[in-house]
């Protein structure tokens, strides 16, 4: 009982988020035309997945008490990347994922040494990488375009069910042990397995819990005798590789590769904004990147609302903005149990 | 200089000719040390003796400069504090080492936590902590909670069952009692009995002589940075331990002091004057043109009560009457205000005194823009006579007043801060620690100043760990031990016996 109260508040945060979203999303449901609907799911979780990848993406370097800029441009470079791979046999297809994960994972690695070995604070080294990754996606994709394997295409953004009938297995999606199954749309699955098999085994690992020592105590850490540059090199390679997914999945949704400037740093601001949404503390050290995927959540959510009741789409970011400054404020409660104002300042 | 052990093969740790300098101060000084399995050692000495030194460099946190440390008889080297953790020594520093963020059960076992296929066994972490906050009486505490919501006393046990973890078989506690309470020492004291029954060294400084009394087998003085003498615990009595505390050898030149007036008028008051758990119940009055001197060993609340003048803490609680008049500072800007006119300078310049990339001029003049301006705007004329009459006053040694303060030399930045405080024209100057680090001429230059300041009527508060200081500048001194003062000193009472007796709130063994 006492464990649950502990636990409770210690993810107050998270929790409020949590509810904020099932709140917004119901909501959205009621008043859509064709609400709780698989359609209506299977679309969501397409216009979110990618959102809620570099979310995840900027949570390990914010987590370290770094901030990570090129998020977006990482997710950008990898979609140009894989627009030019995602074709051919399907060893060439797995290939060319394999390889888009790895340019992003190198990304992210290329960061980390540049804050460690450089002794570059993470806003300015990812600021200057950013641009450089955004300049090889120009390089790649000087226009929109891409030649993207339309199979893979259409089961990666539809429900299981598609996937088998593409694939031809479960007997076309037709066998009966699978039905209770394929509905489960594929963004939604891939969220759900990318939080377990990545996510949580790293923050249970001790690289991970260094992750969040960094961020709590840089100096206490060192004095614990903890890794530190190789949990911050690692932060920011996790970073890249969640960046990396999210520019994969993109590819596979628009079928093509762009170079979009703004759109990069569109999802590097509201990456940042689902973080502390989700209850993630920008000094570091407290927050989990599945708060960071409710965050996304929250944020996608907002739109469907003002698509719903077509308001007009230019009052949304006054509205992301207020919700964004609603969850930075709660956060800035403690500054009023401080006692000596002077560790305001340190 | 020092005792050698009776049975060398016997000394667990043993340093030799360790020398340490830090700049030009030499903190450690050709010091012969070694403790042994299955005793409690306790290391005494005032501020600077280099006690601290002493375990940094036996826990890997500093090198030392000259001399080696054997371990078992073999030679050995720390380059960092996991090192020493591996070789068995632990230390529980002073400051905590705690992650705030961290569960308690997290922090116990940050460094070497329990794994089951590569990952943290968060169950077998748990068990682990429940069983050393059990042997260390804490049963009370959860180890889910983080440790930024506990309070000091408890975090400390964390950071002691921290220590525990790392099965040590030196164990050494930098004032690991300080913070707790007196049911804690208890349970403490008895895990060290039993640890050191087991056959750990265990090394402890304290500032507590009841506690050294109760617990340490062994005790050494150390003073200035020399090893002084070892003995069995009860082999000396107090008044003979203060004695080899003292004995400095007096190198500053202070200006003499003038005759206490008969009925100087109260300048600044505080009566009960209180603080979360650091200041309790202060009563103090200083008078105009008195200096009066805080003493006492660190961190007994002195700072605390200097910060707390200044608008800095929150919560204060009692009086605080400047000039017959209560005042309520909230902030610095409050403790600025004409009727208060407090000036601090603060402990550490580089942050708290200084903007070290702005000019030597704009530092001179940052606490009186107000008082410079005209309207809205600076006056460019009073601006330059003031720094002008700044640098002049306390002899700055400047190229330009335009340079980068940072350029300056320690003395000199130190100079700048008391110019930059002196221009807001303060009737009460509240100086914390401020000679530490600087030059012996400039420190000289310091004292004369803070005489004719009190010459002018104004009221000087000064902290300095240096009891030479305390001696020669202060017509009064307020010895303080854990955030109360416990004696005020005056006249030829000020000296180095009565110092160092009421610091270590002993007083009836030094008379």
């Amino acid at each position: 009982m006492n464990d649950l109260r502990v636990r409770l508040s210690q993810n107050a945060a998270l929790l409020t988020a949590i509810v904020v979203f099932i709140l917004f999303y119901v909501f959205y449901n009621m008043n859509h035309p064709r609400g709780f609907s698989v359609a209506v799911l299977i679309q969501n979780s397409n216009e979110v997945f990618t959102l809620a990848m570099v979310a995840m993406a900027q949570t390990v370097p914010v987590l370290m008490g770094g901030l990570d800029l090129s998020v977006g441009a990482i997710m950008t470079l990898v979609n140009t990347i894989a627009s030019h791979l995602l074709n051919g046999s399907p060893m060439q297809i797995a290939f060319g994922m394999v390889v888009s994960l790895a340019a992003g994972a190198a990304c992210g690695f290329v960061n980390g040494c540049i804050v460690v070995y450089g002794r570059i604070q993470p806003i300015i080294a990812t600021l200057a990488t950013g641009a450089i990754f955004l300049g090889l996606a120009l390089f790649l994709r000087p226009s929109p375009g891409g030649n993207v394997d339309d199979d893979l295409s259409w089961a990666a953004t539809n429900d299981l069910y598609e996937i088998a009938a593409t694939y031809g297995f479960a007997q076309n999606g037709e066998a009966g042990w699978f039905q209770p199954i394929s509905w489960i749309p594929v963004p939604l699955l891939l969220l759900v397995l990318v939080a377990v098999l990545v996510w949580l085994p790293f923050a249970r690992s001790v690289t991970g819990r260094t992750v969040y020592a960094v961020g709590s105590g840089e100096g206490a850490a060192y004095m614990s005798g903890l890794s530190i540059d190789r949990a911050k090199i690692a932060a920011f390679t996790l970073g890249g590789f969640f960046a990396g997914i999210g520019g994969l999945y993109l590819t596979l949704q628009t079928s093509s590769g762009n170079a979009d400037i703004p759109q990069a740093g569109a999802y590097t601001l509201n990456s940042i904004a689902a973080v502390v949404i989700g209850g993630t503390s920008l000094l570091g050290g407290v927050g989990t990147a599945i708060g960071s995927i409710f965050g996304a959540l929250i944020l996608r959510t907002i739109s469907f609302n003002f698509r719903i009741f077509e308001i007009d789409p230019l009052m949304q970011p006054l509205f992301e903005g207020t919700v964004l400054l609603a969850a930075v404020s709660l956060g800035a409660f403690r500054v009023l149990r401080v006692k000596n104002t002077l560790e305001l300042f340190r | 200089m020092s005792a050698p052990p009776k049975d060398p093969a016997q000394a667990h740790v043993q340093l030799t000719g360790v020398t340490k300098r830090y700049g030009g101060v030499t903190a450690l000084d050709n010091v012969d040390f070694s403790c042994e399995l299955g005793s409690v050692h306790a290391v005494l000495g005032e501020n600077g003796a280099g006690k601290s030194t002493l375990i940094k460099i036996m826990s890997g946190v500093v090198q030392p400069d000259e001399g080696e440390i054997r371990l078992d008889g073999r030679l050995a080297s720390f380059s960092h504090p996991a090192a020493a953790n591996a070789q068995g020594i632990v230390c529980i520093f002073q400051e905590l080492s705690l992650l705030p963020d961290l569960s308690v059960a997290d922090n116990i076992s940050i460094s070497d936590p329990p794994r089951r296929f590569g990952l943290i066994d968060a169950k077998a972490q748990r068990r682990r902590a429940e069983e050393l906050l059990a042997r260390i009486g804490c049963e009370d505490l959860n180890p889910m909670s983080r440790v930024r919501d506990l309070p000091l006393s408890r975090r400390q046990m964390v950071e002691i069952a921290k220590a525990l973890a790392k099965n040590p078989n030196v164990l050494i506690l930098d004032e690991a009692t300080s913070a707790l309470t007196a049911a804690d020492v208890d349970t403490v004291f008895e895990i060290l009995r039993r640890l050191r029954d087991d056959g750990i060294s265990i090394l402890t400084i304290s500032h507590r002589m009841h506690e050294i009394e109760a617990i340490a087998d062994k005790c050494s003085v150390f003073r200035n940075g020399k090893h002084i003498e070892t003995f069995q615990q009860g082999a000396r009595s107090e008044g003979e331990i203060v004695q080899m505390m003292i004995g400095r050898e007096i190198t500053a030149h202070f200006p003499p002091k003038p005759p206490p007036p008969d009925s100087a008028e109260p300048m600044l008051e505080l009566k009960k004057y209180s603080w979360e758990d650091r200041l309790k119940s202060i009563d103090l009055t200083v008078g105009a043109g008195e200096i009066v001197g805080l003493g006492g060993l660190d961190g007994q609340g002195q700072k605390e009560l200097l910060l707390g003048l200044f608008g800095v803490l929150k919560g204060t609680s009692g009086q605080v009457i400047v000039q017959g008049n209560e005042v309520d500072i909230n902030s610095p800007q409050d403790a600025k205000k004409a009727g208060v006119d407090l000036a601090l300078i603060p402990e550490d310049r580089k942050t708290e005194g200084l903007m070290l990339p702005m000019s030597i001029a704009d530092n001179l003049t940052i606490a009186s823009l107000k008082r410079l301006s005209r309207g809205i705007f600076v006056d460019a004329d009073a601006m330059t006579a003031a720094i002008e009459d700044g640098i002049q006053r306390m002899q700055i040694k400047v190229g330009s007043s335009a340079d980068a303060v940072s350029t300056l030399s320690g003395g000199n930045q130190q100079k700048v801060v008391i110019a930059k405080w002196l221009m807001t024209e303060p009737k009460i100057v509240l100086l914390n620690d401020p000679t530490r680090g600087i030059d012996v001429g400039t420190k000289q230059e310091i004292y004369r100043l803070l005489r004719s300041l009190a010459e002018t009527g104004a009221s000087i508060v000064y902290y300095s760990t240096d009891y030479e200081e305390l001696i020669g500048c202060c017509d009064r001194v307020a010895v303080m031990y854990d955030g109360e003062i416990v004696r005020e000193l005056q006249g030829d009472e000020i000296n180095e016996r009565n110092i160092i007796a009421s610091a270590l709130k002993m007083d009836e063994a030094a008379q």
